[in-house]
């Protein structure tokens, strides 16, 4: 197949019909009299790949901890479906740098979220065996952090959110310390493990290029305060493989379209920068 | 840019004969300072009323030794340490890690330990004999209060530093109070903790040697006192030499116990 002829994925107007995994309504987060996020509202399908991206400080951070519930909205509400009963937890972060805790090994690592929830360990030895052996760490359960490099750190954060078999994932710039090799690895085994189990994503990155490799639909935000500028869906068809994608022109014209709505916000959160640099 | 010839550069003139120089000196500088001590005591440069000969210290000391006198004065002092040690750490690790966690908690006992820290732990020996009186217990407090506040201090700078990440990784992933201090606060403060620890007992060990000097029966301090009291001056090097001995024991076993509960510290 040349790159250029990518099939377009029909763009699934159903898909609005069926009840969002996450419904984020006029969500708004104030720390003092600055405004992180300002009455976000939107919908996220159950299994949908969502990207959001922003200048630095635009609230993106802000908003995914709100979802990880690692910090409370002044105002709005969130909702996250989860069936009746489900004893699975709602949601996994995958935190930006180093998140892994240095006095575990890489399978306590792997094995803490399921640990912490008391799941049987026979079940626990399954479960995180899988993720290990797909995440290439299977040789490596016994090894500390420190013995291991910054990409197969990140990837034992990754083995940890998928193992802990959550409703969403929540992802915060999960390959921003990375280079830009092992960026593409991760990028690439991310969507390889995904692909299986058609996880519900919320994805943060400050670079267009993993937003259009990854997502389904880009939310591009605007420079703090934090509000929703417009939505982009990423009709490329999947599996997608990233290399062959980086030569198709679809991907062009989508990391131009987000570029040309980011750029404006990027400017002003400089600007906005440079104010707050010039006062005495 | 600009050509610019280099000089390969010139390996150290074997590195390894330098370490094994330096391994060589740091012997044979205490072993030369013995025998200047020796010959200075024998040719009567020193006064041995002070200083005696290092030979008739390690007689003496063999004597003792075989009187069973030097092992039951050492074993008094080393069940006091092992007691203080424990009866000062616990409370110690569990409060400062607590501290740690719970900022109301500092609220409260911050102020209490930042008015006590500063008083001399020796001056409180009287108001310790006083309470406790003249058995155990009292040489066993003041071993457990010098252990106790670097490792109360130290235990909640170490949670206070754990980077903060690592407690919200725990809150995301649904680890309780209980998860919460053992497998994060705990082992996340655990190397500042072992240096706090450190300091506690080689404190302890100041604090020991005082307490025993006052209103005890046996011990290295009580030895060293009474050395003094009957003007027997190779029993006190004795003593001295006994607890140099165990300081240096403390250190070396402190530092193994470090290596084995800190696996995944890098040095």
């Amino acid at each position: 197949m040349s790159p250029g002829a990518i099939p377009l994925r029909p763009i699934d107007s159903a898909a609005a019909a069926v009840r969002p995994a996450i419904r984020i309504r006029d969500l708004t987060k104030t720390f003092g009299g600055l405004t992180a996020v300002d009455r976000v509202s939107l919908d996220i399908a159950p299994g949908e790949f969502f990207m959001i991206v922003g200048p630095s400080g635009c609230g993106k951070t802000t908003l995914l901890r709100i979802l990880a519930g690692l910090e409370t909205a002044t105002s709005g509400s969130i909702e996250i479906d989860v069936p009746a009963g489900s004893s699975r937890p709602d949601n996994s972060m995958v935190f930006q740098g180093d998140s892994i805790f240095p006095w575990m090994t890489v399978w306590q690592n792997a094995s803490y979220g399921l640990r912490m929830r008391k799941v049987p360990a026979a079940q626990i030895k399954d479960v995180v065996g899988y993720y290990l052996d797909r995440t290439g760490l299977g040789r490596f359960a016994n090894y500390y952090p420190h013995q291991l490099s910054g990409g197969m750190r990140q990837r034992v954060a990754i083995a940890r959110a998928f193992a802990n078999d959550p409703h969403i994932l929540l992802m915060d710039e999960p390959f921003s310390a990375l280079d830009a090799q092992n960026k593409l690895l991760l990028q690439e085994e991310l969507l390889h493990i995904w692909e299986e189990h058609k996880k519900t994503v919320v994805f943060i990155t400050h670079s267009v290029d993993e937003a259009v490799l990854l997502g389904d639909r880009v939310m591009v935000m605007t420079a703090q305060p934090g509000r929703l500028k417009q939505f982009v869906p990423i009709a490329l068809e999947r599996p997608r493989d990233i290399m062959e994608l980086q030569g198709a022109p679809e991907y062009g014209e989508l990391v131009h379209r987000i570029w040309s709505s980011l750029r404006d916000e990027v400017q002003r959160a400089r600007e906005l920068e440079e104010k707050i640099g010039d006062k005495p | 840019m600009t050509a610019e010839t280099v000089a390969p550069a010139r390996r150290e003139p074997s590195e390894l004969s330098l370490r094994d120089r330096d391994r060589i000196l740091s012997i044979a500088s205490p072993i030369g300072l013995l025998l200047v001590w020796e010959i200075a005591a024998r040719s009567g440069l020193v006064d041995v009323r002070f200083f005696p000969a290092p030979s008739s210290i390690l007689a003496f000391l063999w004597d003792l030794l075989l009187s069973g006198d030097l092992w039951m004065h050492t074993w008094a002092s080393l069940q006091r340490l092992f007691w203080g040690i424990l009866f000062g750490g616990i409370p110690a690790l569990v409060l400062g890690i607590t501290m740690g966690l719970s900022r109301t908690l500092r609220a409260i006992i911050d102020p209490l330990i930042a008015a006590t820290y500063p008083i001399p732990k020796s001056s409180i020996l009287p108001l310790v004999l006083l309470i406790f009186g003249l058995g155990e217990s009292s040489k066993i407090f003041m071993v457990a209060i010098g252990v106790f506040f670097p490792l109360v201090i130290n235990a909640t700078t170490g949670v206070r530093e754990i980077n903060k990440i690592y407690l919200d990784v725990g809150r995301n992933y649904k680890a309780d109070r209980w998860n919460t201090f053992w497998t994060i606060a705990l082992p996340g403060a655990l190397p500042v903790i072992m240096t706090g620890f450190k300091l506690g007992v080689g404190i302890g060990l100041i604090l020991i040697a005082i307490a025993e000097m006052n209103g005890a029966k046996s011990g290295l301090g009580f030895l060293i006192w009474s050395a003094w009291e009957t003007f027997a001056v190779e029993q006190m090097y004795a003593g001295l030499f006994m607890f140099a001995l165990i300081g240096f024991i403390f250190t070396v076993l402190l530092n193994e116990l470090e290596r084995i509960i800190i696996p995944w510290k890098t040095t």
